[in-house]
């Protein structure tokens, strides 16, 4: 249980690798700046304004946003998979992505069925978020309501995926009525985008993402405990419904707020865990955790490296990336380690 | 072999045990009268199906009882919270761990949850009960093991050394010797006989071991259709209870030798 030195020395080698990957993902992009006057930039130095604009205004808060992304969904992930007990569970069980995919559906494909004119009018970045983040929060209240009620922690996971697939339907008949340009709309926010986030907007996300990060750390014992299962936990005298509850929270705040700015980003709560597992080999959260951090904080900004085709005009949909780059890590680490380590 | 002056451990007072729903309370078993003092290790036999089980569940405080109260060290178990009835009672279940990854030494710690801090950091007498533990139930030599390596017996002893672990006056183990071969139902049974003896706890465990329960417990807890009777093995030979325990169309119980034998 006590952090030997391999552990501190793998800690080391992640957290340097995190520094490299962020400076990596900032010195990439569709425009091609010389190292050393990233730096520049960096310190304030530069008088080149485009250049502070590019780095500035957009690559800062999108390698920000990409740490936050992976990190949150990752440690969403793991919380998940252990209440869970399942090894396939990961930040969206809870029926959060799908609550807000509803509530973006039915803003950007709902106006013309219900607002007409009128509603169009309001789609803007913010009206997204907030649709998003009032979508997963009622989905997710509608969990939390129920988790309270059952005994059973498997029930709260069937009941998320029924949530999923009420809302899926729902989805489905909007985009039968809707017009292409709307459709589009939709489809675009389901691809995923760390980039288009302000300064302001960046601070919302990093608040909300503290509250969930402090509540995970808070659960670190629970989970623990829980690894036993629920019946011996329950004999070690730990209140399940209460730590059930503040792990759901934890999640939601984390995989919520996530969501409603990035938009659904796929394979990264579900992959890092597992990866994390692999190079650690252990199930003590207290170790779990600040590694799943800076894995997934890793692993995201690679990403996102990758998503730019660094040199091109083109950008490609992270959510493709995340599937692309990760699935292939795990059925490596799984085929080398020959066993799932959960 | 009895000290009737020592201190009693766990006390049931016309405790009746059952399940209620909202329309009605199926009775499983009433009038249950036990006292298991300190140091005792203490066999719980029955037939299946009998309410072996629930009589757990209730004592555990899974769920509640119909009527009547226990007592653990002189306390109504309902007026513990969980933290503290987790200081004074340990269990092994039947069921599987969640996590088969964890190594022996961190499943064995885990036991001291209710002792460590809000991170779960371990203490300097936190390690001190863990090796202790190990040591008692002789697996220190697996704590580095993962808990999928280890072989039916050898996880049985882990969870008993677990149980040891949360230093707790009462530990119950719920049928601790399926699953293990003849060897190994003696050898965790004579375990649990010699840890009752060495820490001076009491160890109460279900099974269907009645030929090695008679043999090692100090006290048996019987569950028959009638009523609950509990007393030293061979006492309750002689008042012929075993008799009564099954139908009597297969297999009959032998005094001379106290064990059961298959009808010719």
């Amino acid at each position: 249980m006590n952090t030997p030195n391999t552990y501190k020395l793998s800690f080391l080698a992640l957290s340097t690798l995190l520094i490299v990957c962020f400076f990596i993902n900032i010195s990439l992009g569709s425009v091609s700046i010389p190292n050393s006057d990233i730096l520049e930039t960096l310190l304030g130095t530069t008088q080149n304004v485009s250049w502070r604009y590019i780095i500035i205004d957009y690559r800062l808060p999108k390698a920000f946003t990409a740490i936050i992304v992976g990190s949150g969904l990752g440690i969403s992930g793991l919380m998940m998979q252990t209440l869970f007990r399942n090894p396939l569970a990961g930040p969206f069980v809870l029926g959060i992505t799908s609550g807000a995919s509803l509530g973006v559906a039915l803003v950007t494909m709902g106006a013309s069925l219900f607002g007409g004119v009128m509603a169009a009018v309001f789609i803007s970045k913010w009206s997204i978020v907030i649709a998003a983040t009032l979508g997963s929060f009622l989905v997710l209240l509608a969990v939390l309501i129920v988790s309270t009620k059952v005994r059973d922690t498997m029930a709260i996971l069937i009941i998320g995926l029924m949530f999923a697939s009420i809302s899926a339907a729902v989805v489905n008949v909007l985009s039968y009525f809707s017009s292409a340009e709307e459709l589009q709309q939709y489809i675009f926010w389901g691809f995923g985008s760390l980039g288009n986030l302000s300064w302001n907007e960046l601070l919302v996300l990093f608040t909300l993402y503290t509250f969930g990060i402090m509540f995970s750390i808070v659960s670190i014992k629970a989970l623990n405990t829980l690894l036993l299962g629920e019946n011996y936990a329950k004999s070690l005298g730990l209140n399940i419904k209460q730590s059930r509850l503040t792990i759901i929270i934890a999640t939601s705040l984390l995989a919520g707020t996530i969501t409603a700015f990035t938009g659904p980003i796929a394979f990264i709560g579900l992959a890092i865990p597992h990866m994390t597992r692999q190079v650690f080999n252990t199930s003590n959260h207290k170790i779990l955790l600040p590694a799943v951090l800076i894995i997934g904080a890793i692993v995201m900004l690679i990403c996102d490296s990758i998503a730019q085709l660094p040199n091109s005009d083109f950008t490609l949909p992270i959510n493709a990336i995340t599937s692309l780059v990760g699935a292939p890590v795990v059925i490596w680490l799984l085929i080398r380690k020959r066993k799932m380590i959960f | 072999m009895v000290n009737k002056n020592q201190h009693i451990v766990l006390r049931t007072e016309n405790l009746s045990i059952g399940y209620t729903s909202k329309k009605s309370e199926t009775e499983v078993a009433s009038n249950i009268n036990i006292e298991l003092h300190q140091g005792e290790l203490v066999g719980l036999i029955g037939a299946n199906g009998i309410g072996k089980s629930t009589l757990l569940r209730t004592l555990t405080k899974v769920q509640t009882a119909l009527n009547g109260t226990i007592f653990i060290n002189n306390k109504d178990i309902i007026k513990y919270a969980s933290l503290d009835l987790a200081k004074a009672m340990s269990l092994v279940l039947t069921e599987q761990i969640s996590s088969k990854n964890l190594s022996v030494l961190e499943l064995v710690a885990l036991g001291r949850q209710p002792y460590t801090n809000w991170v779960g950091n371990l203490s300097e007498q936190d390690m001190t009960a863990v090796i202790k533990a190990l040591n008692q139930t002789n697996i220190e030599g697996l704590k580095e093991k993962k808990c999928f390596e280890l072989s039916d017996g050898q996880l049985q002893k882990v969870m008993i050394a677990r149980a040891l672990a949360q230093d707790t006056d009462l530990i119950i183990l719920d049928e601790p010797t399926t699953h293990l071969d003849m060897y190994h139902k003696a050898y965790i049974l004579k375990l649990l006989q010699k840890l009752a003896k060495e820490t001076n706890k009491t160890i109460l465990f279900s099974s269907h071991e009645i030929d090695l329960a008679i043999q090692l417990c100090d006290k048996l807890v019987v569950m028959t259709k009638d009523n609950v009777i509990s007393d030293e093995p061979c006492n309750l030979i002689s008042k012929g209870i075993f008799e009564t325990l099954f139908p009597k169309d297969l297999i009959a119980f032998d005094k001379d030798t106290g064990s059961f034998r298959v009808r010719k």
